[in-house]
């Protein structure tokens, strides 16, 4: 089985910064991650190789030092990795970026792709499932329990409320929860591997060009327009109480009365 | 010349710090507290790759150099001394002089188990007449027919209640001193062989410290490991290896007490202030800080010139001598900066105190590692 695994590098912190002249986040300086919701994506993964066999590769589009995050997911097991990184895909929102990860997954081949849900650095939950729409194939969200075989996938979708359980024959592609799993930890002799047995491939919009038209990717394929970008500020400042629990629970119910809320 | 780790060995400390922080960390106090040697900790460390990191691929090993074991050593010890050192002497004591001494057939059998962590190893020369004397070997090997016949009794034995594997320093020949001494690898399972009393320790509690009694204990032949009479020399080489693996578990002793007392004087408040806006307070740190960056140099320029394959042992004498003396002195500091709370068991600093000082006494006292570095130095 051929299984592609997208991950994304975020900022290690909601303390993100924001170039305001741009609208678009400051990087440096900033501790870099492996999304969580994608690492689980990994792990998922990788528990299938281990129960069926398969070649699993990890493909992420972002700047060249996102190569440390596919080195993790080498290190972690993954067999191959590919960087996709030109400046033609800078500024992509999350049509061109599903575009260019869809032009990716159509020249690497697939039976099943796996997504994190959302990215902590955007929340928007939007490129797993776009890229199944260019791809054409199912796809099932919110993954909270993966169970495949050689044929197929039956995947518990959670909602807020209660789950589905869904089945899917491959090509399918699947966007993973942070609490699907505990992703293991990378091995040292993987680590090794990452880096003197493996390499990661990069990828340009040159090598992606019979799959993705130039007007679907980056700044300019993009839809998305962001108009204004700023940090919440308290909307007046907090009030602190300190007394016994009796009294701190009838604080809050006389204020929520104040507020009509009760 | 360039003093940045490597990417490689970036994430390996990445690696090393998240295991260490996750699986080591939470089970440090109550490691000591009982004095349990950590097993299943063990276990993990062997899947993730710790127990054969300098172990080539072929033998199940993780294909590192001695400079990322030196490296995962430093990081499991600034939370837990003793899980740095059970790996140290494992990888050390045991797997290093099979993988420098051993036979094809002694590596494919001892190697791969011990790699994986399926077995831990140790290393037994220490006798009650034979530490810095080391030489004053009484345990005796004899051959007998297609085995040797080994008799005596070994002490403080790291490792030594969890082990499977054994390398066992005895006299094949009295007459010759230390050129009649050879290696043995011993399986506890070995007719004759069993584990004595487990020492009361003052630090490192949880890594078994016990005796190791060989009475008529039959070893095959083909277990001698290297050439008869090549033993003393195959010991101190080995302990050469040893010291950096040691040097290393100090660093991390002493690092890992800087970083939470950092932590702690930035909270504590006293006459007003934290406690860490007092220059007393900043001048100490920085002091320790150099030294503990200082002894973490003189480690890893052993552990390159190991991975070279240059001489190596003055190298490795120095960075023992000084990391292990610093993590006594940085831990003592650390503790008068925590204060009355730094005498209580309730908080980490108390344990390092204890933990640091066996660093300066074994795989060679300090006095060792001074008369190593005096001949190198051709003074006599």
């Amino acid at each position: 089985m051929k299984i592609i695994v997208c991950i994304k590098q975020v900022p290690n912190t909601n303390e993100v910064k924001l170039d305001q002249q741009t609208g678009t986040l400051i990087r440096e300086g900033v501790p870099s991650i492996i999304n969580p919701d994608d690492l689980a994506g990994i792990e998922a993964a990788l528990a299938i190789k281990d129960s069926l066999g398969a070649h699993i590769t990890v493909v992420s589009m972002g700047p060249p030092q996102a190569d440390i995050a596919l080195r993790e997911a080498l290190a972690m097991g993954c067999d191959a990795a590919c960087l996709i990184t030109d400046r033609a895909f800078a500024g992509a929102d999350t049509w061109a970026t599903s575009s260019t990860l869809a032009g990716a997954a159509q020249l690497l081949g697939y039976d099943l792709i796996i997504t994190g849900r959302q990215a902590i650095d955007g929340d928007t939950a939007q490129v797993g499932p776009q890229m199944a729409e260019h791809l054409g194939i199912a796809h099932i969200p919110y993954a909270e329990d993966i169970k495949a075989d050689g044929e197929k996938i039956i995947v518990t979708r959670q909602f807020e409320d209660r789950y589905q359980l869904l089945q899917a024959h491959y090509p399918v592609l699947v966007t993973a929860l942070s609490e699907l799993n505990q992703p293991r930890y990378m091995s040292v002799g993987g680590v090794v591997d990452a880096y003197d047995q493996k390499e990661v491939r990069l990828l340009t919009y040159a090598d992606l060009e019979t799959f993705v038209p130039v007007e679907n990717i980056g700044l300019k394929g993009s839809p998305t327009r962001v108009k204004k970008s700023f940090t919440k500020s308290p909307k007046g400042k907090g009030e602190l109480h300190q007394v016994s629990e009796d009294e701190a629970v009838e604080i809050i119910i006389q204020k929520l009365k104040g507020h009509l809320i009760l | 010349m360039d003093f940045a780790l490597s990417k490689k060995h970036l994430l390996l400390q990445d690696l090393y710090t998240k295991f260490a922080t996750n699986e080591v960390k939470p089970r440090a106090a109550e490691v000591d507290e009982e004095e349990s040697f950590p097993h299943d900790t063990v276990a993990k460390l062997g899947r993730y790759g710790f127990m054969g990191i300098p172990v080539a691929k072929a033998y199940g090993g993780a294909g590192a150099d001695n400079l990322a074991y030196a490296m995962a050593v430093e990081a499991l010890s600034k939370v837990c001394a003793t899980t740095g050192v059970i790996v140290s002497a494992h990888t050390s004591l045991c797997v290093a002089p099979i993988m420098e001494n051993g036979t094809a057939e002694q590596k494919e059998k001892y190697l791969r188990k011990l790699a994986t962590g399926e077995w831990v190893g140790a290393f037994g020369l220490t006798e009650a007449g034979a530490g810095t004397d080391a030489a004053g070997q009484q345990t005796t090997a004899v051959p007998d027919g297609d085995n040797y016949i080994l008799n005596g009794t070994k002490l403080f034995i790291t490792n030594a209640d969890a082990a499977h594997v054994y390398i066992i320093i005895a006299m094949t020949d009295k007459a010759k001193g230390t050129r009649g001494c050879s290696a043995f690898i011993v399986e506890k399972d070995f007719p004759g062989f069993s584990v004595g009393k487990k020492e009361k320790k003052m630090g490192i509690r949880g890594s078994a410290t016990c005796e190791l009694i060989m009475r008529d204990c039959i070893v095959p032949k083909e277990n001698l490991l290297g050439k008869e009479g090549q033993g003393f020399k195959l010991a101190m080489q080995t302990l050469d290896g040893g010291r950096v693996g040691i040097a290393a578990q100090a660093v991390g002793i002493a690092q890992g007490a800087i970083d939470i007392t950092v932590n702690y004087v930035k909270e504590r408040m006293q006459f007003g202030k934290r406690i860490s806006q007092f220059q007393n307070t900043q001048f100490e740190l920085a002091d320790m800080q150099t030294k503990a960056d200082a002894a973490r140099l003189l480690c890893h320029r052993a552990a390159f010139f190991e991975d070279k394959k240059k001489p190596f042992a003055s190298h490795a004498a120095m960075a023992k001598l000084f990391a292990s003396e610093a993590a006594s002195d940085i831990t003592r500091r650390c503790l008068q900066l925590h204060g009355g709370y730094g005498y209580s068991r309730e908080y980490a600093i108390e344990r390092m105190m204890r933990d640091a000082k066996i660093t300066e006494i074994y795989e060679g006292t300090s006095e060792v590692q001074k008369m190593v570095i005096a001949s190198h130095m051709k003074v006599n």
